[in-house]
């Protein structure tokens, strides 16, 4: 593969726009139709939602017209958001389907409960009864243990969580995506991978000896910095803050986005996801492109989960196990894959049909959503995003009769 | 009839008669009953001691009934209006007067007075047989011994290990005794290792090298604490010559030790490897031969298992069960079948688990992955939605709680060959295995079936165009994977849970199966399920831990992968993608 790369370079390369214009005729399912012809109106769109969510609504709680349930729902809900972005840049625009997302995301979320699970300890039931001088996690006392791990002792420090929120699953990604990418591992056997992958890492977090607080997690926090979580008068004034912080973290990694997309770089992701080969021809390093992506998606996931676990006051390796990775997937699905706006509107919209399903119909709720998978899948690949286009094509079939090459009905697909 | 004196007389006379009868066998080979008789009526503790002695060995279970009854004074003394002495048991409710019926120990029978009468008689108005410490320690060594002589083998292993164990040097002649009279090759050894165990604790050398020898040929692991602690006493004394012959029963132990942990292991790897096999056989077809992700895979065992379930209940004795959403009341009349025509009800499951199966496959391709096969990622999130109402579905039919399947009892039981363990169902489920592969090669490569699904696989668009009617060729394969996986399903209700998501638990090792063997090759399959299977096995072995076995294993199988992208056996090709 080296050899490859050293001898057949092409020089000059071929022009990036022939051999999208080349693959573009070959992109099996037509992802990235946006609502928006522009992807600059589609970003400003995005942008003054979040700006406009992220202000009124804790102004709204704050005239006391919002429930603080609903703020922290929200939270949570702009989090999955930035789990469903880690998604589509890895699937929507690179044509890799990681079942791994959730792994990512609870990575970042441990890294940053165990900071706050630090703050806790010298407050738990046991250093009440004088039992645990160390000021250790109440897991770690109940389990038997005296003196913290050396591994968690770093973890005292703000700064370095939030550096490990990054550090852990970026490095992860790192090791596990070179591997995976050098022996060109791609398609289905990627998401299998992935998915082993995430199923190890729940099997090793379920364990009490990992440390990490077995199958019961971390929960319980009570402060982040010196901010109350749990106060009634100041904890609502955190949440606040955290989902502001939410609403910030996902305006940034938007425009990121909305910043590579009109790169060069973006371009050459696209031409990855719709025909690897031809771009692996035309010398580009195909591996070293995906790898970057796949780090950059863990960290994303992994910003989202450190936001999502304070807000959620809860942590635990169920938030890692196979099913909860291939969820971020029908959100995107959902929503649009390929798109900026999509997987916002998925994540956010498909939570909010979880909330409202899961007290409404109980028993349904995972038939719900299993069904919406099928249908997404088999009738709207392109998700909520391609519904008006699809519209106007059908419109404009119906009015000229003139066929509309973009717009691949479900049965001509069939072999 | 009674009334009558003449009849009367008669019954008495038959009844002498009989008395007479039984004396006379009595006196010749003496009944349990007769001795404990005697023991009651001995003059001096000391015969009485003596008498029950005499007991020692005999397996009778009478001897601990009445032993018992002695000791919580419900045996008297009962004199007859002509003197005679006649040990009774009182049993049964009391009436009002506070009587019970009174049985004669001797016989068994009920106490009659000379008119043929039965007796009621009141415990106040006897005289409870005596007992001491010292009588009620020997009825114990006698009742201790009673197991020895018992018919059922485990009884009499367990009484043998038990006196083995106690090293007692009493229990020896008893012992020996049993020897020459058991015939069970079993029992014949665990005897032989008793009285070892009971020379090993012997004063004398000699005697303890003669054990020593005999423990070393039976290198049973249960006698290692026993040696060591004898070894410890031997090296304190300074006696080389035992000390030398215990660490060669020591070494002879630990090394059977080693076999049969190592025979364990391969053999509860290759179980665990055709579990997996059966598991992945099926998706090897689906996945491997047609390309089609079936994360649904899983719910095609949960399916077979739940046809293993409905099948046992119709078997038995019927069950009811509602549709979810349409409320649709079902009844499966039973056949109330018991014994072995119940027990086949496992038999005829497996055709069942793999018709259900596949017509769910079936039924599933036909609706959504025949739309799919040319996006292989949305058909893996179109069968994993399919998966979660499938899920939510059995949980609503049958409820989220596991059910429960009954081993039928030839798969309940196991070998023991050299101390190793071998489960029947395990075994069967490595014969099945096999079956199951040799049953799947020949289709695909001697009936006109398999011609087409290979054809079809290797070119879909060249055998349409050659009049192959490809659509029902997909339709057939699908079926025939997803009637595998049934069949897995109808195995693992004999080795783990059967609960609605039970499928969870294999699909990701499954997909790891078909992905180390080299997708679209059944040999491949084979070869990885069964490496992974004793990979794992091992892994726990070693580490004692099986979680962190299998995470090795599946960082190995990344690893792996590294080496061999493709797999282990790949099919290769020229085309990309």
């Amino acid at each position: 593969m080296a050899t490859h790369r050293a001898v057949c370079r092409p020089q000059p390369k071929p022009r990036l726009t022939s051999i999208l214009r080349l693959t573009h005729r070959m992109s099996p399912a037509v992802p990235g139709q946006s609502l928006f012809r522009s992807r600059h109106f589609e970003f400003t769109v995005v942008a003054l939602f979040l700006v406009v969510l992220g202000g009124v609504l804790p102004v709204l709680n704050v005239q006391g017209l919002l429930s603080d349930y609903t703020i922290t729902l929200w939270g949570k809900y702009l989090c999955y958001a930035l789990l469903a972005i880690s998604v589509d840049l890895l699937w929507g625009y690179t044509g890799l389907l990681s079942l791994g997302q959730a792994l990512f995301f609870s990575l970042g979320g441990y890294m940053f409960g165990m900071y706050l699970m630090l703050l806790i300890g010298p407050l738990g039931s046991y250093a009440k009864a004088g039992q645990n001088p160390a000021g250790l996690p109440d897991f770690m006392v109940f389990l038997g243990h005296t003196f913290l791990p050396p591994f968690w002792r770093p973890f005292h420090s703000f700064g370095f969580a939030v550096l490990m929120v990054f550090a852990v699953p970026g490095l992860l990604a790192l090791i596990f995506g070179f591997l995976a990418f050098r022996s060109r591992i791609k398609g289905v056997y990627f998401s299998i991978l992935t998915q082993a992958l995430t199923y190890g890492a729940a099997l090793l977090f379920f364990r009490n000896d990992t440390t990490m607080g077995g199958n019961n997690g971390f929960t319980d926090f009570k402060f982040i910095l010196s901010y109350s979580l749990v106060d009634k008068v100041t904890g609502p004034a955190t949440m606040r803050g955290l989902f502001v912080a939410s609403a910030a973290a996902l305006l940034l990694v938007s425009l990121g986005c909305y910043w590579v997309n009109g790169t060069k770089f973006g371009l050459v992701r696209k031409a990855i996801r719709d025909s690897e080969n031809r771009v692996l021809f035309s010398g580009y390093a195909t591996a070293d492109y995906k790898l970057f992506v796949f780090v950059a998606a863990a960290m994303i996931a992994g910003v989202g989960g450190a936001l999502f676990v304070p807000q959620a006051g809860i942590i635990n390796p169920d938030q890692m196990t196979p099913e909860k990775s291939i969820e971020p997937v029908v959100w995107v699905a959902v929503g649009g894959r390929g798109t900026l706006i999509g997987p916002i509107i998925g994540a956010i919209g498909v939570n909010a049909l979880r909330s409202w399903a899961t007290h409404a119909y109980p028993d349904s709720w995972l038939i719900i959503l299993g069904g919406l998978f099928i249908v997404v899948v088999l009738f709207l690949p392109g998700g909520i995003v391609s519904i008006p286009g699809r519209l106007a094509a059908l419109r404009r079939k119906t009015g000229a009769a003139e066929p509309e090459p973009e717009t691949v009905a479900p049965a001509a697909i069939k072999s | 009839m009674a009334r009558n004196p003449f009849f009367r007389l008669l019954g008495c006379g038959i009844a002498a008669f009989l008395g007479i009868l039984a004396g006379a066998t009595a006196s010749a080979a003496e009944s349990p009953r007769a001795i404990i008789v005697r023991a009651i009526l001995a003059p001096t503790p000391a015969q009485k001691r003596e008498i029950i002695g005499s007991l020692a060995g005999q397996g009778d279970e009478v001897i601990r009934d009445l032993f018992t009854n002695w000791r919580q004074d419900n045996l008297f003394i009962y004199t007859a209006p002509d003197g005679i002495k006649i040990p009774v048991e009182l049993t049964g409710d009391k009436d009002a007067q506070g009587t019970q019926a009174a049985v004669r120990v001797d016989s068994g029978a009920p106490l009659t007075d000379s008119a043929g009468h039965s007796l009621r008689l009141a415990s106040s108005s006897l005289v409870a047989v005596e007992h001491d410490a010292a009588l009620r320690r020997s009825m114990k060594a006698v009742v201790d011994l009673l197991d020895l002589g018992s018919p059922i083998l485990a009884k009499r292993l367990r009484a043998i290990q038990t006196l083995g164990g106690s090293q007692n040097p009493d229990k020896l002649p008893v012992l020996l005794s049993r020897l020459q009279g058991e015939t069970d090759g079993k029992a014949r050894l665990a005897l032989h290792q008793a009285v070892a165990l009971i020379q090993l604790a012997d004063p004398n050398d000699e005697v303890k090298l003669k054990g020593l020898e005999t423990l070393r040929e039976l290198h049973s692991s249960a006698t290692f604490d026993l040696i060591t602690a004898a070894r410890a006493k031997a090296a304190t004394a300074s006696k080389s010559a035992v000390v030398a012959a215990a660490d060669a029963a020591l070494a002879a132990i630990e090394r059977h030790r080693s076999f049969v942990n190592f025979a364990g292991t391969l053999f509860r790897g290759i179980s665990a490897g055709s579990i997996l096999l059966v598991v992945a056989l099926g998706l090897a077809i689906t996945f491997g031969l047609m390309g089609v992700i079936n994360m649904a895979h899983g719910e095609m065992i949960t399916v077979g298992a739940y046809a293993t379930y409905i099948t046992q209940n119709v078997f038995g004795d019927g069950m009811n069960f509602t549709l979810p959403f349409v409320k649709f009341a079902i009844h499966l009349p039973g056949m109330h079948l018991t014994g072995w025509e119940y027990q086949c009800y496992f038999l005829a499951s497996i055709p069942a688990g793999f018709i259900s199966a596949a017509l769910v496959g079936i039924a599933l391709e036909r609706s959504i992955i025949r739309f799919l096969y040319r996006r292989p990622l949305e058909s893996l999130l179109a069968t994993w939605g399919v998966s979660l109402i499938l899920q939510q579905l059995f949980k609503l039919t049958f409820g989220s709680n596991n059910v429960n399947v009954d081993s039928p009892v030839y798969l309940s039981s196991n070998w023991t060959i050299f101390d190793v363990t071998l489960d029947w169902n395990r075994v069967f489920v490595v014969g099945f295995a096999a079956m199951i592969v040799l049953g799947v090669w020949l289709v695909l490569t001697r009936t006109p079936l398999g011609l087409l699904i290979r054809c079809v696989m290797q070119n879909r668009t060249m055998a349409s165009c050659m009049g192959v009617r490809t659509e029902r060729v997909n339709m057939l394969t699908f079926g025939l994977g997803s009637g595998l996986a049934g069949l897995a399903g109808v195995f693992v209700t004999q080795l783990g849970t059967v609960g609605p998501s039970m499928g969870q638990e294999y699909i990701v090792d499954s997909f790891m199966t078909v992905v180390v063997g080299g997708v679209g090759s059944i040999f491949g399959t084979v070869v990885s399920a069964v490496g992974i299977g004793l990979a794992d096995q091992s892994l726990q072995q070693i580490l004692l831990n099986p979680v962190l076995g299998k995470i090795l294993v599946l960082a190995a199988i990344i690893l792996f992968l590294q080496w061999r992208p493709t797999g282990l056996f790949a099919a290769r090709s020229r085309s990309l993608d």
